[in-house]
């Protein structure tokens, strides 16, 4: 619980603008919602036979399951794609049901004496709506406006997954660090919030419903409208941003955050534009699709990882090669590929240092002379993948004293540190690496391909703002394998935030 | 006139009869013998299938509804208060559609208000689940009242109330009357309202008008279910004053 607290007090700032955007988000689909859904409603009950297959269609897309609605939105035009937009799009369709719905019912029962009476007035249809049937029906309506709210606070965590912020990041980060206290610094707020929706819009509703003065009603609507308006507009100061603003993407695991924020922030530092930052995006492919559509301008992807998941082309062993393919395939797609990073993001056959120390191991041809009396722990994609295990023991003619265990990759560098195998296939910026006092083998035959960081750019960003290229092109090399690891470390297990890692990072060399 | 249900049910077959200003026409009879129908169909709420109605000697096809409707006030039995509306604004209401100024609004409401014994200014700020059921239907009548229509059809207005505000309101409405000088079309199934209320009196049953005539000529009526519907309503007068006719 104390953890908790001081992650909030340490990400103060970064938790005020999560939830600001949040609350925009929540707020801004729920009203468009409402702009859409109530004349909706009006028109299903002007022609009850549609009344019935609107609801239904409204129901229909109320069981997708939000995280696959953003995946079908992806190749939307317009309102897909990642960023706020296109979770606004989702929300908004979530939110349309519970608002038909209850406006619907409100108006359908309405007493019909109050409506002949209103009639017989010689009201037209639309004064009938106007005076009477929708000031009867607010009551429901609101009620609707509350589900659709309440709703949208939770669907709107999921949205993070394609980077339209808010606080669903924290439970995505925390998920991707397998650490609590962070999914929790994520859903406690928003549960909260959901709480403080609900019991916000029940008053009104309950303002509404019963029989008091116009005057004192009116007065609660104003004073729940005047605040509901300073929080938006307190949000959107918040996450407001210039419209030239460069738009800086990652990937949602740590290492990736890092690289986000080391982007971003030497965007800031080196050219003083504006930088928005759209960082723990769901993916490699909603990272390319956004760079392809102008979401994102520029974010870090691995050379091998170009090659083979976006272009679709055969792995390659050859680190040079594969970057200058990697180059001309994005520069056909109007891509730029900057200088690589410096370090390798690849398969790390890893051993205790002491071991590595006692016999005198430096490279993976070392570890083939002894392995035969060790035992050997892989994840179980290492064991499936055509560049994992069975190609390794082949080209190192690598065996062991029994078949390798399967277990899970987190938990296979602490089997290793603690004795219960003896060589691990990891990832070769883990921070447990350096947390656990663990060492790389050197991969001497070139069995895995390359994973090369490399910051990846729209191609018209770089030729409107050249600034940005020559920033970019100032971090090439800079950051080596124990560099990343070092600062996964402070963020996996010191948590640590990513700005702050990469704060510290950038100041730590100076430029030429 | 007639009129006739999309299943060609009549509702009402060959009914003719006319009304002028500052009379009263009372219809009365049992329940389903077309009294609503005949109104509905003067503010065009229905159209009839054969036959005309006229409004002002303009037939209501002829009308704009909307503004046939607004010349022509209307009292339901369930009254209809708009229950999101204080009373003043419920009275307001056609006024207002009419654009009024504010001005005039407020000085018509406190007239009408007036007129039908609601001047207390506590009256015109309540809603209407804050009154009884006689007050509910005085503000009814104000509201029908409020753009001075030429015609008023009243819907078993005092049909929901007790014996003693029945008969108070009854006399409201003939001193209401006196004053306003409408043409009433005031529709009840009780024969001693119509007797009391109508300058004429209409008899319905089965969508047909069997006979109509000045209150006091209804002893003469020589057709015996009339004087089956007057003996049913006044079970003690029947043995007071033994008919006068045959």
């Amino acid at each position: 619980m104390s953890a908790l607290v001081r992650f909030w007090i340490t990400h103060e700032r970064e938790l005020a603008t999560l939830v600001a955007e949040h609350i925009l988000l929540v707020a801004i689909s729920t009203t468009i919602a409402v702009a859409i859904g109530v004349p909706l409603a009006v028109f299903a009950t002007r022609r009850p036979r549609l009344a019935s297959p609107l609801v239904g269609i409204a129901n229909i897309v109320q069981t997708v399951p939000s995280l696959a609605m953003f995946g079908f939105l992806l190749p939307v035009p317009l309102i897909g794609g990642v960023g706020a937009r296109a979770a606004l799009a989702v929300l908004v369709l979530y939110g349309l049901l519970p608002i038909v719905r209850s406006t619907i019912v409100g108006i359908t029962t309405i007493d019909p004496a109050i409506r002949l009476a209103g009639v017989a007035m010689g009201m037209t249809p639309r004064e009938l709506l106007r005076h009477i049937e929708l000031p009867l029906a607010l009551p429901s309506i609101v009620a609707g406006i509350r589900v659709a709210a309440v709703v949208g606070v939770g669907s709107a965590t999921i949205a993070a997954a394609i980077g339209a912020g808010g606080l669903g990041q924290y439970i995505y980060r925390g998920l991707s660090m397998v650490d609590s206290t962070v999914i929790l610094a994520g859903a406690i707020p928003a549960a909260v919030l959901a709480l403080v929706v609900d019991g916000g819009l029940l008053w009104i509703e309950r303002q509404l419903s019963t029989r008091r003065r116009a005057r004192s009603r009116r007065g609660a609507i104003a004073i729940a409208a005047s605040l509901a308006l300073v929080a938006l507009i307190g949000s959107a100061a918040f996450t407001m941003r210039s419209p030239n603003a460069i738009i800086v993407g990652s990937k949602n695991f740590t290492e990736q955050l890092i690289l986000g924020e080391i982007v971003a922030q030497t965007i800031e530092r080196e050219t003083g534009l504006p930088v928005q930052r759209r960082l723990n995006l769901g993916g490699t492919l909603i990272c390319d699709r956004a760079l392809m559509t102008g979401d994102l301008d520029v974010y870090v992807e691995y050379t091998g990882t170009a090659l083979t998941a976006i272009f679709h082309q055969p792995a390659a062993k050859d680190a040079s090669a594969v970057t200058a393919k990697v180059r001309d395939l994005y520069a056909a797609s109007g891509r730029t590929l900057l200088p690589p990073l410096g370090y390798d993001n690849t398969f790390a056959i890893l051993v205790r240092a002491a071991d590595a120390r006692a016999r005198g191991l430096r490279t993976i041809d070392d570890a083939a002379r002894v392995a035969p009396s060790w035992r050997a722990g892989f994840g179980y994609e290492f064991l499936e993948r055509p560049d994992g295990y069975p190609g390794l023991a082949q080209t190192y003619g690598l065996t062991f004293r029994s078949p390798p265990q399967v277990m899970d990759l987190t938990l296979s560098y602490r089997a290793l540190a603690s004795g219960q195998v003896d060589l691990i296939a990891g990832d070769a910026t883990a921070g447990l690496i350096k947390g656990l006092d663990l060492v790389q083998l050197e991969d001497n035959r070139h069995y895995f391909p390359p994973y090369d960081a490399v910051p990846v750019a729209r191609a018209a960003t770089l030729l409107r703002y050249p600034q940005v290229r020559k920033a970019l092109e100032g971090l090439a090399g800079r950051i080596s394998a124990v560099h990343m690891q070092e600062m996964n470390y402070a963020a996996d297990a010191q948590h640590e935030n990513p700005a702050d890692i990469a704060r510290r990072f950038l100041s730590s060399f100076t430029r030429p | 006139m007639s009129y006739r249900l999309a299943s060609g049910a009549p509702i009402l077959d060959d009914v003719s009869i006319a009304v002028g200003s500052g009379e009263t026409l009372a219809l009365v009879g049992a329940s389903g013998a077309g009294k609503t129908t005949v109104l509905k169909l003067v503010n065009r709420l229905l159209v009839p299938d054969a036959g005309d109605v006229r409004v002002q000697d303009r037939d209501t096809r002829e009308w704009d509804p909307i503004r046939l409707r607004r010349s022509v006030g209307y009292v339901i039995q369930e009254v209809g208060l708009f229950p999101h509306l204080s009373v003043a604004d419920n009275v307001a209401v056609v006024p207002r559609l009419e654009q009024w100024s504010e001005d005039r609004v407020a000085a018509r409401v406190r007239e009408l208000l007036d007129l039908v014994g609601l001047s207390d200014d506590a009256y015109a700020a309540r809603f209407p689940d804050e009154l009884s059921g006689g007050q509910r239907q005085r503000v009814g009548v104000a509201r029908a009242l409020a753009a001075d229509p030429p015609v008023l059809l009243m819907d078993e207005p005092f049909g929901a109330l007790d014996p003693i505000t029945r008969r108070q309101l009854q006399q409201e409405f003939r001193r209401i009357q006196a004053t306003v000088a409408k043409c009433v079309i005031l529709v009840t199934h009780d024969v001693a309202e119509a007797l009391a209320l109508g300058d004429r009196v209409g008899v319905m049953e089965g969508g047909r008008l069997i006979w109509h005539g000045a209150p006091d000529a209804i002893a003469d009526a020589g057709d015996p279910r009339v004087h089956a519907l007057v003996q049913s309503s006044f079970p003690v007068a029947r043995a007071e004053t033994p008919p006068r006719s045959s």
